[in-house]
Parts: structure tokens; C-alpha cells; sequence
């Protein structure tokens, strides 16, 4: 059975360096690293020391809160280094990487004779629960409590951002198995929500709702894609995941071994040869960088995520936890004259007709960092609600998020949004509004005061 | 770069830690309109829109330009029209400009000196809006007003107006208007009656001239005016209101770029043309039989509709707001034209009475919105019991 969605108030980007439908097998990492920022809120118990040999699979820490969600390591290794910063918060831990990988093995029971405690139990010790997300707030799930239904979106609508088509292509199997662990977690339905005019496996698959969406970005955001098939009211909770983490959970279940690939679309302008590369989660950017022809002699940006809600790395960091996407970008750190005059510099694009760019839709732009202006107070209305297609007042709730008005910001829809849906309003706001930035405190605060 | 090299130099006193630090709003306001700042993205999405606030009003003040034009001409051909000399189109222009230039000087001086002390005062950046109010003040005043006059409603509009409200993006009525109603209520005799409109007018005998309006107001039916004339704009009025025409120029550019509401334009003229239509049908005194497409092009109608209703601070933010707002100066504007002969104009007094409801009308618009979400949460609860 499915639905169509169709998605009005968006924005499509149209960049240059989109990644080429080839995946190359990168080359196995030196080191690896877990990086706790990845995992919000999260405050990492260690359970082991640096020096210390591990195994794939094998506990690295666990989270303070709640001892059952567990951090496990991807490779086999040394623990090399724990980098600490300020008041000895753990900033990344870095792993060695041996040649031979010997892999924690977990016993495999058929699905069907386990309950959902059960299952829970399994995935919360493969090291897969931090996989599952939830919302409201864009956390970690937690265990504990039982979702009204599971999202899953299945494909990505930001700019350059990768094509799980492509990604999932020989995952197939892994995906389908780990669709039905996760329906044994809810009662409800597992929504997987489908570009349109898309022929996928995915609409074959049963005991599963699909839906069909289109329209610009944010469509592909699973948030917006809830929002229009089954809102999230107060006290609901959604759980939702990446697809190919819905395949590393499936593998798991498979085999019964934690084998967290991470297929990876390395795009942008910058990028000589921007394709796929299959790798680890967590696994050094450097060889891939040589590897896709990145100059880095130039200024340039490296994202682990998409170019609007990614977080910025340096090129010897690691890959991030959870992202399919490395964008490049050029750095824009440098002065424009008069560049405020409107059809001036018309390679940058607007939502608003001061740009020559309305004239060639199908224009594609290397846009760099630059702000392109600077902070201001709110003052025009009307252009975050073209952005967002909720049934939501977006500058409103960002008002309220930074008046910390907690009765408002549950009223006007908190509990529906996660920074993502707010990227465009980041990029389109003429005050220049870090929107994200003020969503992501105000969840925060709604945790910490209603959680 | 070797004027950013200069630039750079010169900047080097007011950066962090250094003497003059205090007053680096004042020098980045100058070095961000030379230049767009090498500033990157901190938080949030990498990539930006090439709009920011500059960009915005500065194509609000394009939009402006050809009413201002127009204004300028007008100014010239109203004053020559009247006296037995010979004059051409450049002798109407110099007129214009000789008169209306030292406004929009004054009206920029003394606002954006008090706009860059708050922002030295207050440690903020300068923002932008006083850019478009700045030249909206001199554009709606009489083309005879003291510049002393213009001077102290500039001031008053910006201080109690704007900054006594928090600035730029806080202030609840429109600072063009303000300063416009406090002139008018100030200094009534500069600002209405029938010696006021036309360059001269209390200088020179044999040089007068009544609005439109004002004429209907005192109860005259005979216009000495076509309807073309009242669209064209070659009436007497406030400078640049005049002309319809120019004002819809305008009114294309912030449409056509997005950066003008056309709801609140579209529902005003809605508002406006069914209650003009509903005194047309009642017709019981000369402004309720003034045709409901003539209330349109005369006075500042179209120009309150166009450049003043649509100023986003003061108006309505929600997209049904917009409309209702828009719908209800409209309204308003005909009602105290036709029931009010002491204020023959009324979209002043309408879009500031409509500023002060805005908020009110957003409230309705939002909490609309809450309840259809508690009725949502109710109805997924009794189906889970």
C-alpha cells in the first residue's frame, strides 16, 4: 500500500561535484576513530584503556546515563590514544588498526523466537543501538520505551548528498533482515518513504508501509516525511534510522558479527573524481582524500555530512558516525566589492530574484562558505515558511526557542522538528538566522526540563 | 585589493582590544558596504543564500526610485504649471531636486547618526532598514516642510519609534509613518490644507493647490482633474505619492523579486475597492460617491499600500495574517476617508492603526495552529485507549 506525499515549500540546490554512480573499495583504514560528539548528549563511560588490544565488536565505552547503550569498536586494534579536552571530556578515541581482524562473535537465533526484550537485549550488546534515533529531539533512542512507529527515508534530498539507491545496491539482503528486527520493536508500522518516479526493491518488500514523496529538499528529511504521514504529538515517541544502518543492523543478525560499513559519497566542486567508497565507520579521511583528488594546498572545507546540516572536519580526522555524505567546499573567506548590489555576482544563487540565477534553473553552482552577509535581526517574514513545508510557524518557534519559552515551543510543534528541517531556513534567511543552531538548544532545553 | 589592503589598515584601531574598539560598528557599517565581509559559515548549513539585509533594502529602495522621479518632476511641474513663465523639462527637474534633495539629505543625516550612536551604544551591528525609511520620510511629507521639521520627526521617529522598542526588528509601528503623524499632529499647518502641496504655495500669490481629497473633503464635487491625470500622478500631494503609475513600477519590482508581500498589496486593493464600491451604492456625501477606482489612484493610497503596509517589522508575519491585515487597511483607509473630513487622507492613520493590531492578528493566525495540534494529540490518544 502507498501513499503519495507531495512537498511544496522546498528548495532545490543545484551544486556542482555531485558524486559519480561508482563505489571503489577503499583502502583498509590505518586507524579508526569513535568520536562522542557524534552521539549527542551523550556522556562515554570508557571501558577500556589506552594500550589496550580489542577485537571488532568489542565494548569501547558505554553511555553514563544508561549503561545498556554500548559503543563498540569497528576494527580490530589498539586503543592508541583518548584525547581529552577541557574538564577531561572525551573528545575522540583513536584505534590502531591490525592486520588481522578478529571479530567478537555473538550467537545468531532465528528472529522468530525471540520476543522484543529479547531483540532489544541483542542489539543494545551487537553495539547497533546507537543507530536508532528518536524522535522527538534527534537522540539516541531509548531503550526502554516502545515507539508508536518506525521512519526509515530512502533517499536523500539535500545537495550532492548520496544516493542510497546506489549504497544499498548489494545490501539487499542485510536491509530486508534488518527491517524485520525492527518491526519486532514496535507495534506500530515501519514507513519507508520513496522518491517518486523511483523503481526500487524496496517497494517489493512486505510487512512494511511504504510511501511515496516528492518535491524539493526537504523531502527527503525523514522529520518532514513524518510530520505529513503520522505527526509526532506530545509524549509519542518515532524511532527512525539511515537505511544502510538498517542493513549493518540486519548483518548483524545475519552473521553475528558487528561489521559496520559505511559507503560513503565523496562530492563537491573541489573533488577531481567524486564517486562512492566503501569503508568503516569511523575510518581515516586521508587516503580517501588522496585518493577521490582533493588539492589541499587550496582553501577548502571538508564536511562529514551534507553541505546544510554537516559538521566541519579537519582532512586528518575521521569519518563520522553516522554520515553517507563527505562534501568539499571551497573556504569563502574572501571580500566581494559591492557584492550586496543586487545582480552582482550572480554565480551565487537566491531564493529571492536580486540574482541573475532564477533566469537558468538548471544552472549548477560551486557555491564556497562565505556567509554572504552578515547577522541581523529578524526582519523579513514570509521566507522561512517557503522553505519549510510544515504545518508549523517556523519563525515563531525560533522566537520562542530563544526566549526559552517552554510551554510555547511544545505548542507551536518542538517535539515534530530536529535541526535538519531548518537547514534551508539557515541557508535562505536574509538575517542570516542559524536556525539549526537555536533548534538544537531549544531541543536541549526540552530535555533537560521536560525530557 | 589594494583599497581592502587600506581598508584593513585603517580598521586596525577599532579591532578587539585596541583604543577605538567601541566604535567598530560605526567603521563596519562603512567597510561592510564597500565590501561583503570574508566572514564563513560558524554554525549550521556551509552554504548561504546570496540575499542578506543590504540586498533587501536596497531593492526597496530601487522599487522606490521611479515614484521618487516622478516626485521630483512633479514638484517642479506643479510650482511652473502655475506662474507665466516659459519652462522646460530640466527646469522642473532642478525645481524637484532644489527642493527635495536637502530633505533626503537631512532626513539621512540625522537618522543614520542616530542609528550608528545606538549601535556604538549598544554594541550591535548597524542594521540596514534606516536605508528605506531614510528616503521614505522626505517622500511623504509636503515638498514645503522645514528641514528642520523633517530633522526633528526623523529624530523622533527613530528614537521612540524604533529604539525605544529594541531596534531594528522590534519596533511595532512603521518609522516612516511615525515620523509622518508626528509632523502632521505637530505641525498641522505644514501638513495639510491648501498651501501646502504646491512648491510656493504660501509665498507666491497665484500659486496654490488642494489634494484631491481635500478638495471632496470640503464638500466640492467639481474636479479639476481626468481620472488619467490622478493615475499619471500630475496632481498636487505629497511628493512622491502622486503618481499611481510609478508607484506600480514599484510595486512590480518587489513582487516580481520576492521581496515585497504581494498579499498584503493584493488584499489592501480587495479591502479597499468592496468598501469603496459599498459607499459608491450609499453614496450620502462627495468622498462616498468618489468612484471606488478613483479612491484608488488618488492619494497616498497606493503608495501606503505598496511601500508602507508591506514593511515586514510592522505588518503581519503569518501568511493568513498577511491577508487579513492587508483586507483591513484597505478597509480602514476608505472608512476614515469617507466618515472623517479632518483626516481626508486615511492610510496613514489605517496602516498604523492596522500596525498596532498586526501582533494581535499573528496571535489568532498561531494559536489557529496550536489548538489544530492539541485536537491532533487528543484524537491519536482516544484511539489508543
Amino acid at each position: 500500500m502507498s501513499n503519495d506525499i507531495r512537498i511544496k515549500n522546498g528548495l532545490t540546490i543545484n551544486l556542482k561535484g555531485a558524486a559519480k554512480n561508482i563505489v571503489k573499495e577503499a583502502p583498509y583504514p590505518k586507524s579508526v576513530s569513535l568520536n562522542p560528539s557524534n552521539f549527542h548528549l551523550i556522556i562515554p563511560k570508557m571501558v577500556v584503556r589506552v594500550g589496550e588490544k580489542v577485537n571488532v565488536g568489542d565494548v569501547i565505552f558505554y553511555s553514563k546515563k544508561d549503561e545498556r547503550i554500548k559503543f563498540c569498536s569497528p576494527v580490530d586494534g589498539l586503543i592508541k590514544e583518548i584525547v581529552r579536552g577541557a574538564k577531561r571530556k572525551i573528545i575522540e578515541i583513536v584505534i590502531d588498526v591490525d592486520k588481522n581482524q578478529k571479530k567478537l562473535e555473538h550467537n545468531i537465533i532465528e528472529l522468530e523466537k525471540l520476543n522484543a526484550d529479547e531483540i532489544k537485549n541483542i542489539i543494545l550488546n551487537s553495539g547497533c543501538w546507537p543507530f536508532i534515533k528518536q524522535r522527538p529531539y534527534e537522540i539516541i533512542a531509548n531503550p526502554s520505551e516502545k515507539p508508536k512507529s518506525i521512519f526509515i527515508s530512502s533517499f536523500n534530498s539535500a545537495p550532492i548528498s548520496a544516493d542510497f539507491q546506489i549504497i544499498l545496491d548489494d545490501q539487499k539482503e542485510e536491509f530486508k533482515t534488518g527491517l524485520k528486527v525492527l518491526s519486532k520493536l514496535t507495534d506500530g508500522e515501519i514507513n519507508i518513504c520513496i522518491k517518486k518516479d523511483i523503481s526500487t526493491f524496496i517497494n517489493d518488500i512486505k510487512g512494511i508501509k511504504t510511501h511515496i514523496v516528492s518535491g524539493p529538499h526537504p523531502s527527503g528529511n525523514v522529520g518532514v516525511q513524518i510530520h505529513h504521514i503520522n505527526p509526532i504529538n506530545s509524549g509519542e515517541r518515532v524511532w527512525t534510522l539511515g537505511p544502510e544502518d538498517v542493513a549493518i543492523l540486519g548483518r548483524f543478525f545475519l552473521t553475528g558479527f558487528y561489521n559496520p560499513i559505511r559507503t560513503i559519497a565523496v562530492s563537491g566542486a573541489p573533488v577531481k573524481y567524486p564517486k562512492y567508497y566503501k569503508t568503516i565507520i569511523g575510518s581515516e579521511l586521508r587516503e580517501i582524500i588522496n585518493d577521490v583528488g582533493i588539492d589541499l594546498k587550496d582553501s577548502l572545507r571538508i564536511i562529514n555530512g551534507d553541505v546544510l546540516t554537516g559538521t566541519k572536519v579537519e582532512p586528518d580526522n575521521y569519518l563520522g558516525f553516522y554520515n553517507n555524505t563527505v562534501s568539499v567546499l571551497r573556504e569563502g573567506n574572501q571580500y566581494r566589492m559591492f557584492g550586496w548590489v543586487p545582480f552582482i555576482n550572480n554565480k551565487i544563487p537566491s531564493i529571492y530574484k536580486t540574482s541573475f540565477s532564477w533566469l537558468f534553473p538548471n544552472n549548477k553552482y560551486d557555491l564556497d562558505t562565505n556567509l554572504n552577509g552578515e547577522e541581523r535581526a529578524f526582519v523579513v517574514t514570509g521566507e522561512m515558511e517557503k522553505v519549510f513545508p510544515m504545518d508549523i510557524f517556523p519563525m515563531q518557534l525560533l522566537k520562542e526557542c530563544m526566549a526559552e519559552n517552554i510551554d510555547k515551543m511544545e505548542s507551536l510543534g518542538i517535539y515534530e522538528v530536529a535541526p535538519e528541517d531548518f537547514s534551508l531556513i539557515d541557508y535562505s534567511s536574509s538575517s542570516k538566522i542559524e536556525a539549526q543552531y537555536i533548534i538544537r538548544k531549544g531541543l536541549d532545553l526540552m530535555i533537560k526540563e521536560v525530557g | 585589493m589594494n583599497i581592502r589592503k587600506t581598508i584593513d589598515n585603517l580598521k586596525k584601531p577599532f579591532n578587539k582590544g585596541e583604543k577605538w574598539e567601541r566604535f567598530a560598528p560605526a567603521f563596519n557599517a562603512l567597510d561592510t558596504f564597500l565590501y561583503v565581509p570574508n566572514h564563513t559559515t560558524k554554525h549550521g548549513a556551509h552554504i548561504r543564500d546570496a540575499i542578506d539585509l543590504k540586498r533587501t533594502m536596497i531593492t526597496v529602495i530601487i522599487a522606490l526610485l521611479p515614484a521618487l522621479f516622478y516626485g521630483i518632476y512633479n514638484t517642479g511641474f506643479q510650482y511652473y504649471s502655475q506662474l507665466d513663465v516659459e519652462y522646460n523639462t530640466i527646469d522642473l527637474f532642478i525645481h524637484g531636486s532644489a527642493k527635495i534633495v536637502p530633505m533626503i539629505a537631512v532626513s539621512y543625516i540625522v537618522g543614520l547618526a542616530i542609528e550608528f550612536a545606538f549601535a556604538v551604544f549598544r554594541g550591535h551591528e548597524v542594521n540596514e532598514g534606516y536605508l528605506v525609511t531614510g528616503l521614505l520620510i522626505p517622500m511623504i511629507m509636503p515638498v514645503d516642510i522645514p528641514l528642520w521639521m523633517v530633522g526633528l520627526s526623523v529624530a523622533f521617529a527613530v528614537i521612540i519609534g524604533k529604539e525605544a522598542f529594541g531596534g531594528t526588528g522590534m519596533n511595532i509601528l512603521n518609522p516612516a509613518l511615525t515620523a509622518r503623524a508626528f509632523a502632521f499632529f505637530a505641525y498641522p499647518t505644514y501638513m495639510s490644507g491648501n498651501q501646502v502641496w504646491v512648491s510656493e504655495a504660501s509665498n507666491i500669490d497665484g500659486v496654490s493647490g488642494e489634494t484631491i481629497l481635500g478638495i471632496l473633503a470640503s464638500g466640492e464635487s467639481i474636479l479639476p482633474y481626468e481620472p488619467l491625470q490622478m493615475f499619471m500622478g500630475s496632481i498636487p500631494g505629497s511628493i512622491a505619492e502622486t503618481s499611481t503609475l510609478m508607484v506600480l513600477i514599484g510595486a512590480f519590482i518587489l513582487i516580481f523579486t520576492g521581496v515585497g508581500s504581494w498579499r498584503i498589496m493584493v488584499s489592501g486593493v480587495i479591502g479597499a475597492a468592496i468598501t469603496g464600491l459599498l459607499f459608491n451604492v450609499w453614496g450620502a456625501n462627495e468622498l462616498m460617491s468618489f468612484s471606488w477606482i478613483n479612491h484608488m489612484i488618488v492619494g497616498g493610497f497606493a503608495f501606503g499600500i505598496v511601500f508602507m503596509a508591506t514593511d515586514p517589522v510592522s505588518a503581519t508575519q503569518t501568511v493568513k495574517g498577511k491577508w487579513i491585515y492587508g483586507l483591513l487597511i484597505g478597509i480602514f483607509c476608505i472608512l476614515i476617508r469617507v466618515f472623517n473630513p479632518a483626516y481626508p487622507e486615511g492610510v496613514m492613520l489605517a496602516i498604523l492603526l492596522m500596525n498596532v493590531f498586526a501582533p494581535t492578528i499573528d496571535h489568532y493566525v498561531v494559536e489557529a495552529n496550536i489548538k489544530r495540534r492539541k485536537k491532533r494529540g487528543i484524537k491519536t490518544a482516544v484511539n489508543i485507549v
